[in-house]
């Protein structure tokens, strides 16, 4: 069989275990946790018969073991459950994990990929030239700006570009709270996400080209990069043609990591802008042990996690003949 | 300052209300029209002018959220969904006094062991239907029952019955007598729902009887409702449209306000208000509420049985001092006195407690000891500040010879496991309107949340005889002894009273602000306008 395709079967398969491993961990985690959803929802509220009427109505007086079966029974069916939050005394109708995933994990989607956009052919560009023009001014001056960036944390640097961006004192371009209205145009879109994406990528940018240039530097080193330049290669075409490609399987690691952040990680810089992504989503439904949606939440992350890091591995076996075409 | 520059920066915070300040300019002798030329300056509109659509910018949202008023957690569903979209029975108006909303009259009948509410004729739903009494007796049946997991549960336990009596009047039959029963009717948790066919109340449409209709909303994002044409308040709402954003984040939500993208935000930084104070296109509001912090000590347990322990304590505390260093100043120190000074009928209790060492040494010898050791349980969750207040408690302990040794508790499950059940510990109250409400819920001898375990049997006495006294000249002087009892007697440390700190656009005006809850009211989108 093609290396390919066994890779990704193979991975597939292991990445349905790790969801599953990651459901059960998560059940037994938020087991552990103190109190529960009906007692964090009526908090200071919370008399005994009041507790026991609310645990009732959302199932929560079932064991622990019943209730993961149910989900995982529901899930293996393609059914992300009901949420806790929303279950009326009267209707019992409750909102449904899906539905509540659903539009703030477009959201997440579009700010990750607005900042992607911007962040990787960017740090591939840098990581390059920085290559290029080793050890040079270039070189030191881009190393410096983009691990500053990196080293503040990212609330602080969303703050910084609020303040400076989004404040009649200096400049107000953009908006200072990304508020998406239901139906905005894809331009409205991006500019109301413009300070949260020029946030990640001052975050993920260093990495990229960092890992850009030290793999590429690392493969100047190599005979048949010296045979290259021997015979008269232009630096530039001896860096793209010749470097590169063998480069791709560290950096396409490195990108996938990165975007994986971009989507599961990006809780804190959604808070400064009160951007309504699946960060924010998790972190309610953690604070209010909304144990549904905090599962749903949890395979996504998790499902991410292993496509991006599939597709990494498969970008490093196609560019790479010995792993495509092995003897 | 001359008297009247005072009288207009006091009604430019918002401390007095307009007719309160067209009195004051006539008893200094400044004509009518004068006067009202100078409110135009202070930015004090003459009436207030329709339009506009405001944004508003609330400290809390979640996604778990729901229109449900059985739990309304905090201004994120209160304010848009009651204040906004909804009315009680009653309303509490910015002095303190009750008034009726959708009632035209309520009156006690039986030594106020029953109520009588006349519905306002003329009130109807966002859907044309007109208010009768099925709508409220729905609309509290909805919190009332054994299956009820509504935080209004255990506020409507005295009440036996309600029954409707034609489609105008509706009748509370109480299982005791209670003079402040048209109080609890203008809670938050009990808007008038419309009644569906089956007796129940709908509050899934989204359908009432408030100043604004509902639009759109996304849990935990933002909330979206537009003017009620037909609102049975003349006049009112004055906005056509408002609009509801949720940022948790402090500092997003000041960058909102400066940038103008919201005009109005709630729970302004304490830490950075000097700095906002410095933008001249931004008011701030401050007023004191009823809501408090306190760190109760179960009587029940040893030391805290013994009453000079406890005054000991009560001594031992400079509440000035964590006013002024964990609230910043925007705080009003208590006196051990649950009762907020702005209630009817608050008194503040002689001796005031000040911070004395020598005082504490003195009532601790009285109990026979030298020196003391106690836990003092505290996690923020039980109010911002909490470690940091009683860190600087045990500091000023020390010098009576107090040693308080801080049990940091974790904040998750804190009201679940500290709370109640630790000796003596970290906790808030929002506070309530009247005496008898906040005295019944946390001071009454075997009531759930009486989190001191207090029973004191001459406060009990007064506290039932209070509540069915109609004659508020007799009712004074019973409140005016409990709420001394508690401060001699009781095992309750109040530290302070807290500001609602809020910060509006000048664009925004507004009359006096209601002390009762925060977001003036909860009824900011009805009260305000544009100037």
């Amino acid at each position: 069989m093609n290396p390919l395709i066994r890779t990704i079967l193979q991975r597939l398969g292991f990445g349905l275990i790790t969801l599953f491993v990651v459901s059960v961990v998560l059940s037994l985690l938020v087991g552990v946790l103190p109190g529960d959803f009906a007692t964090r929802t009526l908090g200071q509220a919370a008399t005994p018969d009041t507790v026991a009427a609310f645990r009732r109505e959302i199932g929560l007086d079932r064991p622990p073991v019943e209730r993961y079966l149910h989900w995982l029974g529901d899930m293996v069916r393609g059914d992300f459950g009901s949420s806790y939050s929303g279950a009326g005394s009267l209707s019992g109708n409750r909102r449904a994990v899906a539905d509540l995933i659903a539009p703030r994990l477009v959201n997440t989607l579009f700010l990750a990929g607005l900042a992607a956009l911007i962040a990787v052919p960017l740090a591939l560009t840098l990581g390059l030239l920085a290559a290029l023009y080793r050890n040079g001014v270039y070189d030191r001056l881009v190393n410096l700006v983009t691990l500053t960036s990196i080293s503040a944390p990212e609330f602080f640097v969303g703050y910084v570009l609020a303040l400076f961006l989004a404040n009649d004192v200096y400049f107000q371009i953009f908006p200072a709270i990304s508020t998406v209205e239901p139906g905005a145009s894809i331009f409205d879109r991006a500019y109301a996400c413009a300070l949260p994406a020029l946030t990640l990528v001052l975050v993920i940018v260093a990495h990229m080209m960092r890992m850009t240039r030290a793999s590429v530097i690392n493969l100047l080193a190599s005979p048949y990069i010296e045979m290259a330049r021997l015979k008269g290669s232009e630096p530039r075409r001896v860096i793209v043609h010749h470097a590169l490609p063998n480069a791709w399987a560290p950096i396409s690691n490195v990108i996938a990591l990165n975007l994986a952040y971009l989507i599961v990680g990006v809780v804190v810089v959604e808070k400064v802008f009160a951007y309504p992504g699946i960060g924010q989503l998790m972190v309610d439904a953690v604070r209010n042990q909304d144990v549904p949606v905090i599962q749903g939440c949890a395979m996504i992350f998790a499902g991410v996690y292993v496509l991006l890091n599939l597709s990494a591995d498969i970008i490093a076996i196609a560019t790479n003949p010995r792993l495509l075409h092995p003897r | 300052m001359t008297e009247l520059e005072y009288w207009t920066q006091q009604i430019k915070k918002g401390r007095i209300n307009r007719r309160e300040f067209l009195g004051r300019a006539a008893a200094l002798g400044v004509t009518t029209a004068l006067a009202t030329t100078m409110l135009a300056d202070a930015g004090v509109a003459a009436t207030p002018k329709k339009g506009g659509s405001a944004k508003f910018g609330l400290a809390h949202g979640a996604t778990t959220d729901t229109l449900d008023p059985a739990s309304y957690p905090d201004t994120a569903t209160q304010v848009p969904f009651w204040g906004g979209m909804s009315n009680s029975l009653t309303e509490v108006d910015a002095d303190g006094n009750i008034t009726p909303d959708v009632v035209e009259s309520m009156e006690p009948t039986d030594d106020a062991k029953s109520w009588i509410f006349k519905i306002r004729k003329g009130v109807t739903f966002h859907n044309g239907k007109d208010l009768t009494a099925d709508d409220v007796i729905a609309s509290y049946r909805h919190h009332m029952g054994a299956d009820s997991k509504s935080a209004a549960k255990s506020l409507l336990a005295a009440v036996s019955d309600i029954k409707a009596d034609g489609k105008g009047t509706v009748v509370f039959s109480l299982s005791g007598a209670n003079a402040d029963f048209p109080y609890i009717c203008s809670d938050y948790h009990i808007p008038i729902m419309p009644a569906k066919p089956d007796g129940t109340a709908d509050w899934q449409s989204g359908v009432r009887t408030g100043p604004f209709v509902f639009g759109a909303w996304e849990p935990g994002v933002r909330a979206s409702l537009k003017r009620n044409p037909n609102y049975h308040k003349e006049g009112k709402p004055y906005f056509d449209e408002v609009e509801f954003l949720s940022i948790a984040d402090v500092a997003a939500r000041t960058n909102a306000l400066n940038a103008g993208e919201v005009d109005w935000i709630g729970r302004a930084d304490l830490k950075t208000l000097n700095l906002l104070k410095k933008n001249p296109k931004v008011e701030i509001t401050e007023v004191t509420g009823y809501g408090h912090y306190v760190f109760p000590m179960q009587v029940t347990i040893a030391p805290f049985d013994n009453v000079d322990v406890r005054t000991a304590l009560k001594w031992a505390i400079n509440r000035e001092d964590i006013a002024k260093k964990v609230f910043l100043g925007h705080a009003t120190p208590g006196n051990d006195n649950p009762i907020a000074p702005t209630v009817k009928f608050a008194t503040n209790p002689e001796p005031v407690y000040k911070y004395d060492p020598e005082k504490a040494k003195f009532h601790l010898k009285k109990a026979g000891m030298s020196n003391l050791k106690v836990d003092l349980s505290v996690a923020d969750a039980a109010f911002t500040g909490a470690v940091d207040a009683a860190t600087l408690y045990k500091e000023h302990a020390k010098a009576a010879g107090i040693d308080l040794n801080i049990v940091r508790e974790p904040d998750d499950g804190y009201w679940d496991n500290v709370w109640l059940k630790k000796a003596w510990c970290g906790g808030y109250w929002s506070g309530r309107p009247t005496c008898d409400w906040m005295l019944t819920t946390v001071y009454a001898k075997g009531a759930a949340w009486n989190e001191t375990q207090w029973a004191n049997p001459r406060f009990n006495d007064l506290l039932v005889t209070a509540r069915g006294e109609t004659d508020d000249k007799k009712r004074k002087g019973m409140y005016a002894e409990m709420q001394q009892l508690i401060h001699d007697d009781g095992g309750v440390i109040v530290l302070v009273f807290n500001n609602y700190v809020e910060a509006a656009s000048k664009k925004l005006a507004h009359n006096k602000i209601a002390p009762n809850w925060e977001c003036d009211g909860l009824k900011i989108a009805e009260r305000w306008w544009f100037a």
